[in-house]
């Protein structure tokens, strides 16, 4: 059998020392943050640490099983993993297990499963294979609606389970898009229209309508390069926002003080107009489109939360958003978080030494925050070689997947280094309170069998379609 | 060939060293340069109080309290801060024993060290205002405020329901919830638990190492407050609801009320019941064991959960399909010879002669119901039997039988109007005629309705066609609302035409037929009597009414287990529920006397 010690020999080693590596720091974490004096055989099946370990040597085996099939499997087997995964994510809906108000675990006995975390791999498959299947790049509209079907089917099924966070990981996809062609404006749009939606929700009223007008502002700047232009219709837009608000003021006139401002932009915008045409200045028309359609836009976020959204899909936004009334003391928690990290200093306290990390003061302390032990038992040096670990894991993805010789095995490449990216930067981001509290787990580290399995799975499917890209077109 | 899009790697490979170096330097400075967060790390000797908000109470329709709080104090216990203390005085105060308090202690040990676990519940205030004095002598241990139901009147324990502790199934569904929370288990307290329960607050505290509280944590700024839980305005009429309990004492049954134009529930009577104080607080445990192997069930609500055949009552929706289907008309007559006989079958009666359709309720005729039945199943317009009956019985389930009628009362039973897959299993397809299924005229047979459905029923035919589903809240003094379904009105298929002549049957009924036991002075009260074959003793008495004729405010069904005909109390009983209940007075003593008398309990 010489094909089997080739494909041994042809694995990247180095990704694999490196999973090895966040694995083993995973779970050495995990142990340290359900550490009670009272239990203390690490291989107590009844703590998280002991299961956790039986979950790591499954998913080694796994991991074996993988790299021994065929590398041809994947690709041609795509379509059917997607189909079995969305039949697991309509059935999880229906005979599924309620836990923390989120319909999104299968039950047998002492084990749960949840697919949400297997479907990412499954929708990274159909992606890579949709894309290989194409002539055409990918932004041509039919191409680009598929692509869009394919992740946002699981990513509405995962919605409707209640569990936004793991949603939310299927935006990443917009990454592997653009590296395989569309435009760079979708970057930024789409950093845009997030930005957009959340000012709608949050800012007030006048805010908005001048968040409007420096939308328009930075468009007009960013498409014609005219910065004086710029700085004069802006001024016109203050001068007369101020004209406008004083006059108000002094007549004691009721009007509200988006509507008086909306005028004042409506006004900036002629002039503007009829400056520039006597000046004749490019794209000022173009800046007017994107001006009406963010307002257009915010109009329509508006509308929809507050008239055609249910009451508690509103309060799912809210909570998320943190306008809600925070029952479950999200701002204590990240609060308790930082502090648990930064008690930590430069080397830490040293494993089971953390005493922030034990009290109940770090919720989800061996799931999502698992980091926290990390940061206050390793210190500075241990969470910066967490963070380091992780990039270096993801930049040699990215070097794995642009030596691919088919899009296929590209593409995947491409998914698995956007949604490692995504988590990693979410949840580390979560803990120290540079990104909202979305509950996703840290991937390799978090403790919980399913996204340990799922993660190891898509990551060795790449590893195995890297060993064979000699054959593989 | 050279991918155009591929130098589009270096743009996604700074993003994601961008995050990380914006990590880094972001955990530089919460670790290294912050040094408020390393003094709020060694301050972080923490209590977190969870303010528990009083639970809303619960009004009658006139604002009469049902259900009230008092406080309640559980001694808590963290044993990763327990530090020796003086065992002796602990145990003289709370009046335990030494094995108890090293029990408990482990107990909580094996649950965690970290984390707070009840060690004693309910304390009294008495206890409480002594222990409290000498608190700080007992690191680890303080004192957690809650509120436990009390009820001033004993009644409509069915409805109301009870609240217990969460157990680790309802933690695990909704994570609102901690081990020691209380919720609402069944009746109003769980339908309305978001409304009732408020929302918990927390408030940290820095404590000393006498486990003392010195400050608010960060001046309070991660506390939030405590809102309230609403108070609950029920449909319910406490003075009706007490009479009805009071009149169905050593009686097995139910009385359901509804006012006819709203769906509101005016009295849900289930008997026997119980005294709703019996399932609050420590003793609650023992007696809900003795309640449950009681005999007479009385944590059974018969008035949702029985299911009966309807007996003659069920006339009254024959005679209206019977009219809507045009097989009959108000002029149509049929001869009852001593009962329906056809060939060997004989279903009994007590007529001789043409009996018209008002003398058909009035009188309550087999015979004739039988007639009717047969010729809505055997209808030609529909070609078969099994068509004819699926017609039918769509007829039916539009009264809200054989279905639950979503009402927020939680366990209500569907009851069973069969399907037409159901007799053709029973007799083979296409092999069953409207004869075999005759019973069902009369209400007997497979069907079976609970005393819910049927005061729905009789709601309905006071309304003249329609019911608005019944319910139990009619306000809520918060920020949630009722739910708009209670508010719709749900028509039958039975055109409204056809129910005048039907009330004017069920006037007959009370003033010169088979229900003459109801009459109610100076009230136009339309009935009508029924009896549910018991195969196992004394069949039940059931009664449906409404009253007055002409702008029902009052719609009941009346069931008496072992009561035997509908008229012997089931009538009596609710035409003194209705003179109670429209007049506020009993004008007629000795009745009362009569029923409140009565045991039928005794074998
Ligand atoms: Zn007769």
């Amino acid at each position: 059998m010489p094909r089997k010690t080739n494909i041994l020999a042809q694995l990247d080693w180095l990704t694999i020392l490196l999973y090895l590596s966040m694995v083993l720091l995973g779970w050495i974490n995990i142990y340290a943050a359900v550490y009670n004096e009272e239990f203390q055989s690490i291989f107590d099946t009844g703590q998280r640490y002991g299961k956790q370990l039986i979950w790591i040597v499954l998913a080694l085996a796994i991991a074996f099983w993988i790299v021994v099939v065929d590398g041809k499997a994947y690709s041609f087997f795509a379509y059917i993993f997607y189909a079995v995964m969305l039949i697991l994510l309509v059935g999880v809906l229906l005979f599924g297990r309620e836990v923390a108000g989120s319909r999104s675990w299968f039950d047998f006995g002492s084990f749960r499963f949840q697919p949400a975390e297997f479907a990412k791999f499954a929708t990274a498959l159909a992606f890579a294979k949709y894309v290989s299947t194409r002539e055409q790049s990918v932004a041509t509209p039919r191409n680009l609606a598929v692509l869009l079907g394919i992740v946002l089917v699981p990513a509405a099924l995962i919605l409707l389970q209640n569990d936004t966070g793991s949603a939310l990981v299927y935006g990443v996809f917009v990454l592997v898009l653009y590296r395989e062609g569309l435009t760079g404006y979708v970057l930024v749009l789409a950093a845009g229209t997030a930005l957009l939606f959340v000012l709608s929700l949050l800012a007030s009223k006048p805010m908005l309508v001048v968040s409007l007008a420096l939308i328009e502002f930075f468009s007009f700047l960013f498409l014609s390069g005219r910065l004086k232009e710029a700085l004069v219709g802006l001024l016109v837009f203050g001068g007369l926002s101020g004209l406008a608000l004083g006059a108000a003021e002094m007549l004691g006139l009721e009007t509200a003080d988006e509507d008086l401002l909306t005028v004042a932009l409506v006004l900036a915008n002629m002039v503007f107009v009829v400056l520039s045409y006597l000046k004749r200045v490019p794209r000022v028309y173009t800046a007017i489109l994107v001006l009406l359609g963010a307002s257009l836009f915010t109009y329509s976020v508006d509308y929809i939360f507050h008239e055609v959204l249910q009451e508690h899909q509103r309060t799912r936004i809210n909570v998320l958003l943190g306008l809600d009334l925070d029952t479950q003391n999200t701002g204590y928690n990240v609060h308790q978080s930082k502090v648990a990290i930064g008690s930590g200093g430069w080397t830490g306290k040293g494993f089971l030494q953390g005493t922030q990390t034990k009290y109940d003061f770090v919720p989800e302390q061996s799931t999502d925050f698992i980091f926290c032990t990390v940061g206050e038992e390793w210190g500075f040096w241990g969470s910066t070689i967490v963070v380091m670990l992780f990039v270096a894991l993801i930049l040699r993805l990215l070097f794995l997947a642009e030596r691919q010789r088919s899009s296929f095995s590209r593409v995947y490449g491409y998914c698995v280094v956007s949604i490692l990216f995504f988590h990693m930067a979410i949840n580390i981001g979560m803990t120290i309170g540079l990104a909202p509290v979305i509950g996703i787990p840290l991937p390799f580290f978090s403790y919980g069998g399913s996204s340990l399995w799922a993660f190891t799975i898509q990551l060795f499917i790449f590893i195995r379609l890297d060993a064979s890209r000699a054959e593989l077109l | 060939m050279l991918n155009p899009y591929a130098n589009r790697k270096y743009v996604i490979g700074m993003i994601v060293v961008g995050v990380s170096l914006a990590f880094v330097a972001r955990l530089f400075y919460l670790q290294v340069i912050d040094e408020d967060l390393k003094i709020a790390a060694a301050n972080n000797s923490q209590r977190v109080v969870t303010q528990y908000p009083s639970r809303g109470l619960i009004f009658d329709r006139d604002e009469r309290l049902l259900v009230d709080n008092e406080a309640a104090y559980d001694l808590m216990v963290i044993p990763k801060e327990v530090l020796p203390f003086d065992t002796a005085q602990f145990c003289q105060i709370l009046e335990v024993t030494r094995e108890f308090v090293d029990v408990e202690l482990a107990k909580a040990r094996a649950y965690s060290s970290y984390k707070p676990s009840v060690f004693m519940k309910q304390i009294s205030s008495e206890k409480y205002a002594i222990f409290q004095e000498v608190l700080y002598k007992f690191s680890g241990f303080y004192v957690q405020t809650r509120t436990l139901r009390k009820y001033p009147l004993p009644i409509a324990a069915h409805v109301l329901g009870y609240v217990g502790e969460v157990n680790q199934a309802m933690i695990d569904q909704d994570s609102y919830y901690k081990s020691g929370d209380y919720i609402g288990i069944s009746g109003i307290e769980k339908s309305y638990e978001r409304a009732l329960r408020g929302i918990k607050g927390v408030s940290y505290y820095l404590v000393d190492v006498h486990n003392r509280i010195k400050e608010s944590y960060a001046d309070g700024r991660y506390d939030t407050m405590a809102v309230v839980g609403s108070h609950v305005v029920t449909t319910l009429d406490a003075e009706l609801q007490t009479y009805g309990e009071l009149l169905m004492a050593n009686k097995r049954g139910s009385i359901v009320a509804i006012e006819p134009a709203t769906g509101e529930i005016l009295a849900l009577v289930s008997s026997p019941s119980y005294d709703p104080n019996l399932l609050v607080g420590r003793v609650r445990s023992k007696n809900y064991q003795m309640l449950s192997q009681d005999s007479l069930t009385p944590l059974f609500n018969r008035a949702l959960m029985a299911k009966y055949p309807p007996g003659s009552t069920f006339k009254l929706v024959n005679a209206l399909i019977g009219l809507e289907e045009g097989v009959i008309t108000t002029e149509s007559s049929f001869t009852c010879s001593g009962g329906y006989v056809v060939g060997n079958f004989r279903m009994g009666c007590h007529h001789s002669g043409a009996i018209n359709f008002l003398m058909s309720i009035q009188g309550s005729c087999n015979a004739y119901y039988a007639n009717v039945f047969r010729r809505i199943l055997d209808n030609r317009k529909y070609g078969s039997v099994s068509l004819g009956y699926a017609n039918w019985r769509r007829h039916v389930l539009s009264f809200g039988l054989g279905q639950r009628l979503g009402s927020d009362l939680t366990a209500e039973l569907e009851g069973f109007v069969p399907k037409v897959d159901y007799f053709d299993r029973y007799y083979g397809e296409g092999r069953w005629r409207s004869l075999m299924l005759v019973s069902m005229s009369i209400g007997q047979g497979e069907l079976g309705v609970t005393p819910f459905q049927m005061a729905n029923m009789t709601a309905i035919i006071a309304n003249r066609g329609f019911y608005c589903i019944p319910h139990i809240v009619k306000d809520i003094m918060g920020p949630q609302e009722i739910d708009p379904r209670f508010l719709a009105r749900h028509y039958t298929t039975v055109s409204p035409e056809h129910f005048e002549p039907v009330v004017d049957g069920m006037e007959l009924v009370v003033l010169a037929g088979t229900g003459t036991s109801a009459r109610t002075p100076g009230i136009s009260v339309c009935g009508k009597t029924g009896t549910a074959e018991n195969p196992h003793g004394e069949d039940h008495s059931i009664f449906v009414a409404f009253a007055p004729k002409h702008d029902p405010r009052i719609a009941l069904s009346v069931y008496v287990e072992n009561g035997g005909f509908g008229a012997t109390w089931a009538g009596p009983i609710a035409s003194l529920m209705i003179e109670r209940y429209l007049t506020d007075t009993i004008a007629r003593p000795a009745l009362q006397e009569r029923i409140l008398g009565a045991n039928l309990l005794a074998d």
